[in-house]
């Protein structure tokens, strides 16, 4: 498991121990990665958020267009291998949640500690804090510093 | 009511039960449930239902058959649950410590028998 934000760790390592997920993705609305489980390439991380975040804005758009406030979590289930998306609200701004799971867990038991762990998030998550601009000079140290975090090198 | 909220209202009808559910057996879903207040019927339901599972493979493991009542003993109450293998349901009790556990296990049976 890889964070960006320290305390996103404990919470999340609740919920994987927990939950049996084998894949988890924490990621901002705009599909910036904050933490992550089971991937093993950056380019997946890369695609499942950005597709992970534009399925969560779909649907909340549709949600929108029923006058709801939005869904809860929208969930697949494969033969195989099931995956959650939920959408949340944090002190640091709406956050998007993917986990992937196998048949060695449920949707019922992955959903109960998903929520868990956002009650968690929620609690611990120190409010935002106004971030001084990315200037093109420090953009790639930024952009590596971010990589080895999530991945490692 | 449907026909699974009148099964389960036998099951709570019997003394010091505080709720039954039908739950999904693969998924750890509740699919029907008859519970009193304070009682988390989605948390219970997902637990019931992951610990069905690792009992079933623990026994299959160990050369047995699939367990008929699983009867989770704590200190101020007691978890029931039965397979209704066919549907590949659970039906769940949530029980005071001095529950009717006798009655409602024989309600518990006949519903997950009638379930099959």
């Amino acid at each position: 498991m890889r964070t960006l934000e320290p305390w996103v760790g404990p919470p999340l390592e609740h919920f994987l121990a927990e939950s049996e997920a084998r894949v988890v993705l924490l990621m901002t609305s705009a599909g910036q990665v904050v933490a992550q489980h089971g991937f093993t390439r950056s380019l997946d991380v890369m695609a499942a958020a950005a597709l992970g975040a534009g399925i969560v804005a779909s649907t909340t758009e549709v949600a929108r267009l029923m006058d709801q406030r939005g869904f809860g979590a929208l969930v697949h289930q494969g033969s195989e291998q099931g995956m959650l998306l939920s959408g949340f609200d944090t002190p640091r701004g709406r956050w998007v949640g993917l986990v992937v799971f196998g048949s060695e867990t449920s949707v019922g038991l992955v959903q109960l500690f998903w929520d868990e762990l956002v009650r968690e998030l929620v609690a611990v998550a120190p409010p935002e804090t106004t971030q001084a601009p990315v200037l093109a000079e420090n953009f790639e140290r930024e952009l590596n510093a971010s990589l080895h975090a999530l991945f490692g090198r | 009511m449907s026909r699974y909220e009148t099964e389960l209202g036998r099951i709570s009808a019997v003394r010091g039960v505080r709720g039954a559910m039908l739950v999904s057996m693969a998924d750890g879903l509740v699919v029907a449930e008859s519970l009193m207040d304070g009682v988390d019927g989605r948390a219970v339901a997902a637990l019931a239902a992951s610990l069905a599972g690792r009992l079933a493979r623990t026994t299959a493991e160990a050369g047995l058959e699939a367990p008929r009542v699983l009867h989770l003993h704590a200190e101020r109450g007691n978890l029931l649950a039965v397979p209704a293998a066919a549907a590949e349901l659970l039906v769940v009790a949530v029980t005071q410590a001095d529950a009717n556990l006798g009655l409602a296990r024989l309600e518990m049976l006949d519903v997950a028998q009638g379930l099959g």
